[in-house]
C-alpha cells in the first residue's frame, strides 16, 4: 500500500494549510492571548504575517515549477494541481486579502466591531479560494466553493446591528444555497456519466461521448448555472446589488474581486480544460450569459445613486467582459482573463478604499451626493477615485485598458466579431455613468461632510493599488509575461 | 422483490418531500422531512451502502431532525400565513415545473439507456471499512477541508449570534 500524504502533497497544499492555520490562531489569539480591546491592533499584523507565509510557500511553488521546468506538479492522486494558472490566481487572492485587511482596520474602527474575527475569516475564505483556483477533483472543488461562500455569508453579515447587513446576508445565504443545489446536481451528473470525481479522468471519458449526448448538456447547464451565480453574472445576478450595498465596504471589496476571481478560476478549469471538447454545448449558453450581464449591469447603474450598488452592477458587467475571454477561449483570451482579473482587482479596491476613507461615524458617505465637490474637501481623494474609475472605465494610461485590449483582442482573433461590437458599444454606456461620479465631485458644489481623515491602512491601500493601477496601464510587460505562464494545458 | 421495496420508498420519499413543501405548519414540514430521510436511508441500504444508510439515519433523521424541532419550539412558530399569489401566476408555474421535471427525467432516461437494470445488494464497497478506507485514501484532502468548512460554520454560529459588549 503506497503512502497516502506524500511530501508532495504536503508541498502543493501548503499554502492553503499556512492560510488556514492562521485564520484559527488568530481567532485562538483573540481569545486568549490579547483579551484586551487595545492590543486588537496586532491581530492585523499577524494576519499579514499569515499572509507573507501563504505568500512565499507560493512562490516556493512557482520556483518550483520553474526549477524543474515542468508545466505542473500533481498531487492527492488527482486531487490538487500546481500549475502556473493555479499560481497566478493565488497570486491574486493573497494580493485582494492582504488589501483588505489593512483597509479594512479603520473601518472596523469606525463601525465599532470586533477585529478578530474578520481576519481570521478573511484568511479561511482565502483557503477556500486556494482550492478553486488548484483543485482537479469535484468534491473538492465543491468543497472549496462552500468554504468560500459559507464565510462570505458570515462576513456580509458582520454588521450585526446593521439591519442593511442582516438581510444582505440573508438574501445572500438564500440564493446561495439555492445555486450550491444546481452545482452539486451539475457535479454528481458529471460522475454519473464518467464514474470519477477528477477532472483528468473526466476529461478523458467525456471525449468518447458524443457532442449532443442530452445528459451532459443538462450536466454543462446545471454546472454553468451554479459558477455563474458565484462569478455574479447576469440572469443569476439578483444578490449582488443588494449583498454588495449591505456587506461591509471591506467585504463588499474582497467579495467582488477575490469571490469572482475564484469562481472564474473553476469556470475556466472546467470549461477551457475538461469540458473543452463540448464547446458547442456551452458557447451559446455562455453568450447569452454576458449579453445579459452587459446589458443588465450597464443600464441599471445607469440610474443608480448608492455608490455601492452602482458599483455592483459594474461589476456584473465587468463579469460580462471576463467571460468573453472564456467564449474566445484562445491564448489570447486566456491571458486576458488573468490579466483582468489582476488589474480589476487592484481598480476595484482602490475605488471601494476611496469609501471606506470618506466614511465616518455616524454617515455612511456611499450616495453620489456624499462626494459633491470632493475635489475642494479633500483633493487628493477625488484625483485617486477619478484614477480608479478612469481604469474601470478602460481609458488608456490604466491599467483597464490594457485588460479590456486583451479580451477584445482574443475576440477579434476568434472571430466573435458581434460580441467584440456589442462589448465595445458598452464600455460607452460605462463611461458614461463613471463619468457622472467624476462630475459629481469635479463640478458640483461641495456638500456637508467633512474632509476624509486618511490613515496609515488607507495610505497604503492607495499607494498600492493606485500605483498598479497606473504601471500596469504604462508598463504592462511583465504582468502580461506573468499571465503568459499561467496557459492552461 | 428488491423492485417493489425501490418503488414503495421511492413514492413514500417524493410524496414526503412534495409534503415538506406544501404543509403550512413547521412541525408538519419536519415531521415529514423525516419520512424523506428515513425511506433515502431504505434505498441506500437496498443499494447495498449499509454505512451510509445508519449515517443517515442517525445524523439526518436523529441530530439534524432534534435540531429542527428544537429550533422550531424555541421559535414557537406557528402556522405560515401563505403570501398571496394570483392564480395566474399558479396557473403559469404549475405546468413549467411539471415540463421542467418531465424534460429532466427525460433526459436521464435517455441517458442512461442501455445500462443494466440495478440488481439489489449486488454492490460492494458500502460496509464500514470499504467507507472508511475511501475517506482516508482517495478522498483525504475533500475530507480534511470539510472539517475546516464545519469550523467556518461554528465559528460563523458564534460570531452573528454572540451578544454586544460594550
Amino acid at each position: 500500500m503506497n503512502q497516502f500524504y506524500t511530501p508532495t502533497d504536503h508541498f502543493s497544499l501548503l499554502p492553503a494549510l499556512l492560510l488556514a492555520l492562521f485564520g484559527c490562531a488568530i481567532l485562538m489569539l483573540d481569545f486568549f492571548v490579547l483579551p484586551h480591546p487595545r492590543q486588537k491592533r496586532w491581530l492585523i499584523f499577524f494576519a499579514l504575517l499569515g499572509e507573507f507565509f501563504a505568500g512565499l510557500a507560493l512562490y516556493r511553488q512557482y520556483r518550483f515549477l520553474e526549477d524543474q521546468s515542468i508545466p505542473a506538479l500533481r498531487a492527492f492522486s488527482d486531487g490538487l494541481i500546481i500549475d502556473g494558472f493555479s499560481i497566478f490566481f493565488n497570486a491574486i487572492f493573497v494580493a485582494a486579502a492582504v488589501l483588505v485587511a489593512i483597509i479594512s482596520y479603520r473601518y472596523l474602527e469606525v463601525e465599532g466591531e470586533h477585529h478578530g474575527e474578520f481576519y481570521g475569516l478573511i484568511l479561511l475564505a482565502q483557503c477556500g479560494m486556494y482550492f478553486l483556483a488548484s483543485g482537479t477533483e469535484l468534491v473538492t472543488i465543491f468543497i472549496g466553493i462552500e468554504l468560500m461562500a459559507v464565510t462570505f455569508y458570515i462576513l456580509v453579515g458582520f454588521l450585526r446591528s446593521d439591519r442593511r447587513s442582516n438581510e444582505a446576508a440573508m438574501k445572500y445565504l438564500l440564493l446561495g444555497a439555492f445555486s450550491s443545489g444546481f452545482l452539486a446536481y451539475g457535479f454528481s451528473l458529471l460522475y454519473a456519466i464518467t464514474g470519477s470525481t477528477r477532472l483528468p479522468k473526466i476529461a478523458a471519458e467525456l471525449a468518447q461521448r458524443p457532442a449532443t449526448d442530452p445528459l451532459l448538456l443538462l450536466a454543462i447547464v446545471t454546472t454553468l448555472v451554479g459558477l455563474l451565480f458565484k462569478v455574479g453574472a447576469a440572469p443569476f445576478h439578483m444578490w449582488a446589488p443588494d449583498a454588495y450595498e449591505g456587506a461591509p465596504t471591506p467585504v463588499t471589496a474582497y467579495l467582488s474581486v477575490a469571490s469572482k476571481a475564484a469562481s472564474v478560476a473553476v469556470l475556466v478549469r472546467l470549461f477551457l480544460g475538461t469540458l473543452a471538447p463540448h464547446r458547442i454545448n456551452w458557447e451559446p449558453m455562455l453568450a447569452v450569459a454576458v449579453v445579459l450581464s452587459l446589458t443588465i449591469g450597464n443600464f441599471s447603474a445607469l440610474s443608480q445613486t448608492n455608490l455601492k450598488r452602482l458599483l455592483a452592477f459594474s461589476s456584473i458587467s465587468h463579469a460580462g467582459y471576463i467571460l468573453l475571454g472564456l467564449i474566445a477561449g484562445n491564448r489570447t483570451g486566456l491571458t486576458g482573463i488573468c490579466i483582468y482579473l489582476f488589474v480589476y482587482t487592484f481598480m476595484n479596491t482602490g475605488a471601494f478604499l476611496v469609501l471606506i476613507s470618506l466614511r465616518q461615524k455616524g454617515m455612511t458617505g456611499d450616495d453620489i451626493d456624499d462626494l459633491n465637490g470632493l475635489i475642494h474637501r479633500s483633493p487628493g481623494h477625488a484625483l485617486l477615485m477619478a484614477l480608479f474609475l478612469l481604469s474601470l472605465g478602460g481609458i488608456p494610461p490604466t491599467a483597464g485598458f490594457i485588460a479590456k485590449y486583451y479580451i477584445f483582442l482574443s475576440l477579434v482573433e476568434t472571430g466573435h466579431y458581434a460580441l467584440a461590437i456589442t462589448a465595445a458599444l458598452f464600455v460607452a454606456v460605462s463611461i458614461y455613468y463613471y463619468f457622472r461620479i467624476v462630475r459629481a465631485m469635479f463640478l458640483n458644489e461641495a456638500g456637508q461632510l467633512l474632509p476624509a481623515l486618511p490613515g496609515w491602512g488607507a495610505r497604503v491601500g492607495f499607494a498600492v493599488t493606485a500605483l498598479a493601477t497606473l504601471a500596469i496601464g504604462l508598463y504592462p510587460e511583465p504582468i502580461i509575461r506573468f499571465a503568459g505562464t499561467s496557459l492552461l494545458r | 422483490m428488491d423492485a417493489i421495496l425501490f418503488f414503495l420508498f421511492a413514492a413514500i420519499a417524493v410524496v414526503s418531500a412534495i409534503n415538506v413543501v406544501v404543509q403550512r405548519h413547521p412541525i408538519s414540514s419536519a415531521l415529514s422531512l423525516v419520512g424523506v430521510m428515513g425511506s433515502l436511508a431504505v434505498l441506500y441500504l437496498l443499494l447495498g451502502a449499509e454505512f451510509i444508510a445508519a449515517a443517515q439515519m442517525i445524523v439526518y433523521a436523529g441530530a439534524i431532525m432534534v435540531l429542527f424541532v428544537f429550533v422550531i419550539m424555541l421559535l414557537n412558530a406557528g402556522a405560515e400565513k401563505s403570501p398571496r399569489k394570483g392564480w395566474i401566476l399558479t396557473a403559469v408555474a404549475m405546468p413549467l415545473l411539471v415540463l421542467f421535471l418531465g424534460m429532466v427525467s427525460y433526459i436521464i432516461q435517455r441517458g442512461f439507456p442501455n445500462a443494466p437494470l440495478v440488481v439489489f445488494g449486488q454492490f460492494t464497497g458500502g460496509s464500514p471499512k470499504d467507507v472508511g478506507m475511501a475517506l482516508f485514501t482517495r478522498y483525504l484532502l475533500p475530507f480534511e477541508i470539510t472539517s475546516v468548512l464545519i469550523l467556518i460554520a461554528i465559528i460563523g454560529a458564534v460570531v452573528l449570534a454572540r451578544k454586544e459588549m460594550e
